[in-house]
């Protein structure tokens, strides 16, 4: 991918420039920063939250300002796409054990986590998800059908990751952080003020090329978001099996501030995330944001976590479930009525419907895609393969059907 | 007692007798011990041996083998998993840069009894990085050694010559013959551990194999049978070293040979034994060695990898192509 293909960045600001920005809240999130790095003191790790599980909204000195200005409309649209992403997502699920897809990673449980942070980034900002990223693909308006070419088989990825600027997602645990980084790298050259988020897990949190973006984000000063949804499990360890102190915590140790926020909370996701983002726009480097929250399916499909854990544990955070909380917010604050909850349960049967359709329609690849795109200037061997393979091919036809 | 046992199990059971029989013995990896691993290959081995002798590690593939090589250095003999092919490459830079070349370094003062264990290869419909075969670029590096098992008796007999080794081993394993039962007989005396098997006697050509590729082999001879063609098939079952005496014995046998394996032939394993039976074997050759495996193509998505992995008709194809010679 180019840096030329993305959309049209604006020159970036300096810091300096940036307090004098009128209209946002740039000004007051300046004191706030310092206070941030002083996230590592070891004590019990802060929540950032902003709705209750209760639905009760409460006050933050620091991250109300970034959802101030929030309308009803904008809300009730962050519960719609809360709403649509796990309607997608259990579909997904559905059509895996019908047969239809080899393979799903459920995001139950981590819609806030997503959509909020998904909301939050600007068209030309760029994005790099790990695999269970549906519901910031969906706020990136990649459709998410898309998205299952993969876990169908039918393909590797499968679409074109700057009409959107949402990468593929990347399987291999960690590697898409230093892509990132080194996007936003380029960002930072090119003058341009449009930020990177990069995707990963608790678990990811352990590799080595994570703790490498932390260190090359901070270097260069790259205008990159670390956003860690630490949803308790890698497959069947859990976070303890990677750290000792609080993730966000890490951030401290490379120079760069890290926030704690509750994962289940989309307003607060929304906020934390936007003013992470607005620090990177700013000039003033990486930022790590550490999303609790949990998963409360199985870790894909192929996962068995009664080996692992009990019920108790997931009990306990269906009783935090993003979706209610926020719904409950709304309905105290007279921000709908049944006729938005009917109408969405429409929209959503039609999505169900439509994702289930465009999967069963979804065609084998043709056979000689194997060799497409393995190189982009071609290969003499590729060639020569293909040409052998296509004899073959030919062969069973020739035998009269195969 | 001989008994039965998928291939999983056998290494399971092996395992077992080797973490009861030698304190130094570790398991290491991602998810093995109360999951039992993805596969269920170590499955009850937490619970038996403890936590501090079957490793959940962090997710973290360049620290698991560093570590492992450290525990070595200290004299312990690990085994770790690597959770799948594709996630080895983490660790790549630790087993080739560290593990492989510290006893020569040291003039041989250190040994690294380290095991790698590897589920490889394609056929399960997995997505990507799940389903590779990078054996060549492990036995490219010397210092290692690479074996795959293609029953549950060698799997359960080449895991404990593997782990007795005083050598870095990589063990692939075909996942997916995971599932395949055979028997096993713990009292057996074993076949050593680099040395080829003949595991079916031919007379018209050799078809050489290790790992995945062994059972489609014999579903090969079985239907060449039919048109009256004898194939021999060997199981190599150590790619490094790799026993050329008993490819040479059998293409002097039978005159013509074809390599099979699931990675790309390009520079892969059959290459090499290309190059060194036309060496040792060119006056007995009535056909050039021919090589079936992948392409030269990233592995495909689960739909297409039929078309990608050798079947039963690219080895007859090919084997029709040696007798035409
Ligand atoms: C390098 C690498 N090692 C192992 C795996 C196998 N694997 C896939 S997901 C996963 C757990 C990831 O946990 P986490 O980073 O917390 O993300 P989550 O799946 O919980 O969202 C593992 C071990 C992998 N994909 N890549």
């Amino acid at each position: 991918m180019t840096v030329e293909s993305s959309a049209a960045r604006k020159p970036r600001r300096t810091a300096a420039g940036k307090a004098g920005t009128a209209g946002d809240t740039t000004g007051a999130a300046g004191t706030k920063r310092t206070t941030r790095s002083t996230a590592g003191k070891g004590t019990d790790p802060e929540l950032v939250q902003l709705l209750t599980p209760e639905g009760k909204r409460v006050k933050n000195a620091e991250y109300d300002a970034y959802v101030a200005g929030i309308t009803p409309d904008e809300l009730r649209g962050l519960y719609r796409d809360m709403v649509l992403t796990r309607r997608f997502d259990a579909e997904a699920t559905a059509l895996q054990r019908q047969g239809e897809l080899g393979l799903w990673a459920s995001l139950l449980g981590q819609e806030a986590a997503q959509i909020g942070s998904g909301r939050a980034t600007r068209e030309d900002d760029y994005v790099f998800p790990t695999y269970r990223e549906h519901g910031v693909a969906w706020c990136r308006g990649v459709d998410p059908t898309n998205l299952l070419g993969m876990f169908r088989g039918v393909n590797n990825g499968g679409w074109d990751p700057n009409s959107n600027n949402f990468h593929l997602y990347t399987i291999v645990i960690g590697s898409q952080t230093l892509h990132a980084t080194g996007y936003a790298m380029g960002i930072a050259k090119d003058g341009a003020d449009s930020a990177v988020i990069a995707y990963f897990g608790d678990g990811a949190s352990s590799q080595g090329d994570v703790a490498e973006s932390f260190t090359f984000s901070a270097v260069y000063n790259a205008p990159v978001v670390f956003f860690c949804q630490n949803n308790q499990w890698a497959i069947s360890e859990p976070t303890e099996r990677q750290t000792r102190v609080p993730l966000y915590q890490r951030a401290q140790g490379y120079g760069f501030p890290g926030v704690r926020v509750d994962g289940n909370d989309v307003l607060a996701c929304l906020a934390v995330t936007k003013w992470a983002l607005e620090r990177a726009r700013n000039g003033e480097g990486p930022t790590l944001v550490e999303a609790y929250t949990y998963r409360m399916g199985a870790h894909t499909t192929s996962d068995d976590p009664s080996r692992y854990r009990g019920d108790e544990e997931r009990l306990a955070w269906e009783a935090k479930d993003p979706i209610l909380r926020l719904r409950r917010y709304l309905e105290a604050s007279n921000h709908t009525d049944e006729g938005f909850f009917a109408e969405l349960e429409a929209e959503s049967e039609t999505l169900g419907r439509r994702v289930r359709e465009a999967v069963r329609a979804m065609p084998d690849p043709d056979h000689f895609a194997i060799f497409e795109n393995a190189y982009a200037d071609g290969h003499a061997l590729v060639d020569e393969e293909r040409a052998q393979f296509a004899a073959y091919q030919a062969s069973f036809a020739e035998e009269g059907g195969h | 007692m001989a008994e039965k046992m998928a291939m999983a199990k056998a290494i399971n059971e092996s395992l077992r007798r080797a973490l009861d029989a030698d304190p130094k013995v570790l398991v290491m990896g991602e998810d093995v011990g109360k999951l039992g691993g993805v596969f269920r290959v170590t499955d009850g081995l937490q619970k038996d041996f403890g936590e501090s002798r079957v490793i959940d590690t962090p997710l973290a593939e360049s620290g698991i083998v560093g570590t492992a090589i450290g525990l070595a250095l200290r004299g312990y003999r690990p085994v770790v998993e690597i959770q799948f092919d594709g996630f080895v490459f983490p660790a790549y830079d630790q087993i080739v840069t560290q593990l492989a070349k510290m006893h020569a370094r040291s003039l041989g003062k250190v040994k690294l009894p380290v095991v790698v264990r590897i589920p490889y290869g394609g056929g399960i419909g997995a997505v990507e990085h799940h389903s590779e075969s990078p054996e060549a670029l492990f036995a490219h590096v010397a210092g290692l050694k690479v074996v795959s098992p293609s029953n549950s008796s060698d799997a359960y007999w080449m895991m404990q010559q593997a782990i007795q080794s005083d050598d870095p081993i990589i063990y692939f394993e075909p996942k997916r013959r995971y599932w395949d039962k055979a028997e096993v007989d713990p009292e057996a005396i074993p076949a050593p551990l680099h040395k080829a098997r003949v595991v079916r006697e031919g007379t018209d050509l050799t078809l050489a194999a290790y790992g995945p590729m062994v059972k489609l082999c014999h579903e090969a001879a079985d239907a060449a049978a039919e048109e009256g063609k004898s194939l021999e098939v060997l199981d190599l079952r150590s790619v490094s070293p790799l026993d050329f005496d008993a490819v040479q014995a059998s293409v002097e046998k039978t005159r013509r040979l074809v390599v099979v394996h699931e990675a790309p032939v390009f520079f892969g394993s059959g290459a090499e034994i290309a190059a060194r039976i036309t060496e040792r074997c060119f006056y007995h050759l009535e056909a050039p060695v021919l090589r079936v495996g992948g392409y030269h193509a990233p592995y495909p998505p689960a739909r297409l990898e039929e078309e990608y992995l050798p079947d039963l008709d690219r080895v007859l194809d090919a084997v029709d192509r040696s007798l035409a010679y």
